[in-house]
């Protein structure tokens, strides 16, 4: 059996505001093991991302336990929030800087990264002189920056056009399966779920229930997996049809 | 991808000669403008159409404003009204900028004193000055102070203002890497608002300029101000129109000095 990296038991969420509370997520319990990709998809503004904010602990939930064994967490938005003050290297450190790690070995690594995924000649540019593609590998690279043990990914590729978003998503579902760090991702886009992740858990409508839990394995490929070839093989179709029932979208 | 200049195309070539073009006839408009202003005015004078005790003209301004100069007059009275202006603008600015700081760390703080500022944001500060001059020093303190006072108000709404409005996620994205709320307030509220801080330094600069001339109306013996009181007193126009035109002159310079600053601090 493998380590558990987070637990939830029973964890639930209510929203105050003067008129009114709302029950956001109601009972959730789930785990993810130690370098596993999970997904949660769901219909929107069904509590996805406030369960995130509760594993980051950004957010109390109102009742239940987390777990965490470790809480090195890094952090990606939907929109890559760079800091338009900041140079693209500037940007890539934040992190580091925040945490006073920023030591010559790291800074090193940095510029390594950037080289890598091809933004070593933007490094002295703004965010405002970069693609958005190029933009949320930036961010990426910030949160990868002070090594997280668990990744929490909140509709990180929604803001993109779609075939940056294909391009984007490819890369980074690779990287995460390379460098097997645990992940969350929260998404509505079916196939990016499948792609990336090696289980999908659907979420009803809010309040927040876990509906069903899809496994995804591609028989295939069980080395060197990567979200666009998953996209191209014949299982793929299937394990959407499947997930899209459970969504019950009503148009 | 960018042509590099040799393979410029025609077409390009007259797209950049009409920008050139249309920047060139704005700026000569503009010289044109301000010399028919002259002219009308010098000429309505000669002509006897103004009463030039009433109205002055270019030719006596410009006469006086050399007579002024030889005899170094003017520098004098410009470097006091300067100096007053500069350390009321720094004043005003700087605890404006602090206290929007000290409101942004205590929420609470802030939506007590909401009302107060509101409130003393649409008095009139000029009001206080008497107030301010009997309290500060008939003189240089007095005068600075009331210049400070009347752009500090609008600085700190303006500058708290901006510290609110930066984006939840910009913060919270701070927050995942375990920032306090001392590196919050360095790596993104002050930088993410350094644009909104220079504009509100931009707008401080005539503010205090209000203060001064105001405060010299009331209390001093040399400035612009002083100038202006003294030369429609003993009715010479042309002192008072004089005046108004170093004013004019100065508080520009001052505007391009802060746009110059503005394009330093921001290369983004």
């Amino acid at each position: 059996m493998r380590d558990i990296s987070v637990e939830l038991k029973n964890i639930s969420k209510k929203f105050h505001t003067i008129q009114n509370e709302t029950m956001a997520i109601d009972d959730i319990s789930f785990k993810v093991y130690e370098g596993e990709i999970l997904a949660i998809v769901g219909p929107s503004g069904c509590g996805k991302s406030t369960i995130l904010s509760i594993i980051a602990g950004l957010v109390k939930p109102s009742g239940g336990i987390l777990n965490i064994k470790n809480k090195n967490i890094g952090f990606m938005f939907q929109k890559d929030q760079l800091y338009e003050w900041r140079t693209i290297f500037k940007n890539a450190v934040i992190g580091l800087e925040v945490q006073d790690k920023l030591t010559q070995n790291n800074i090193q690594k940095i510029e390594e990264m950037l080289e890598n995924y091809g933004l070593g000649s933007f490094k002295n540019h703004y965010p405002s002189q970069l693609s958005g593609g190029m933009r949320q590998r930036v961010a990426l690279i910030r949160t990868l920056a002070v090594e997280p043990e668990i990744l929490l990914l909140d509709e990180p590729f929604s803001a993109l056009d779609y075939q940056t978003r294909l391009t984007v998503g490819n890369e980074v579902g690779t990287i995460l399966r390379e460098r097997k760090i645990t992940t969350i991702l929260v998404t509505h886009d079916i196939p990016e779920a499948v792609s990336i992740s090696d289980r999908v858990l659907v979420l009803t409508e809010r309040p927040a229930r876990i509906k069903k839990e899809f496994n995804i394995v591609f028989n295939t490929m069980e080395t060197n997996r990567t979200p666009m070839k998953c996209r191209q093989s014949s299982e793929f179709g299937e394990y959407f049809k499947n997930i899209w029932e459970e969504m019950d979208v009503v148009e | 991808m960018l042509l590099s200049d040799k393979g410029m195309s025609e077409e390009h070539k007259m797209f950049l000669e009409g920008i050139k073009k249309e920047k060139r006839v704005i700026k000569i408009s503009q010289v044109i403008l301000l010399l028919v202003f002259f002219g009308v005015w010098q000429l309505a004078a000669n002509l006897k159409i103004i009463d030039t005790f009433l109205t002055s003209s270019p030719k006596q301004i410009f006469d006086l404003l050399l007579k002024l100069s030889e005899n170094g007059m003017i520098f004098k009275h410009l470097w006091v009204s300067t100096q007053e202006t500069i350390v009321g603008f720094l004043l005003g600015t700087t605890i404006g900028i602090i206290t929007a700081i000290l409101l942004w760390m205590s929420e609470r703080a802030a939506k007590i004193m909401e009302p107060y500022l509101i409130i003393l944001n649409s008095l009139p500060k000029t009001a206080l000055a008497p107030v301010i001059i009997l309290w500060a020093g008939a003189g240089f303190s007095g005068i600075v102070v009331t210049a400070a006072a009347v752009s500090v108000v609008i600085t700190i709404m303006t500058v708290y203002t901006g510290f609110k409005n930066v984006e939840e996620d910009k913060i919270i994205l701070l927050k995942t890497f375990g920032a306090t709320k001392l590196q919050i307030l360095q790596k993104v509220i002050i930088p993410a608002n350094i644009p909104i801080m220079i504009s509100a330094m931009k707008v401080n600069i005539g503010l205090s300029w209000v203060g001064v001339i105001v405060g010299e109306f009331l209390v001093s013996k040399a400035g612009i101000g002083y100038l202006i009181v003294y030369g429609g007193q003993v009715f010479k126009l042309d002192l008072v129109m004089t005046s108004v035109f170093i004013l004019a002159i100065t508080a520009g310079i001052m505007y391009f000095i802060a746009l110059w600053i503005e394009k330093k601090v921001i290369k983004y």
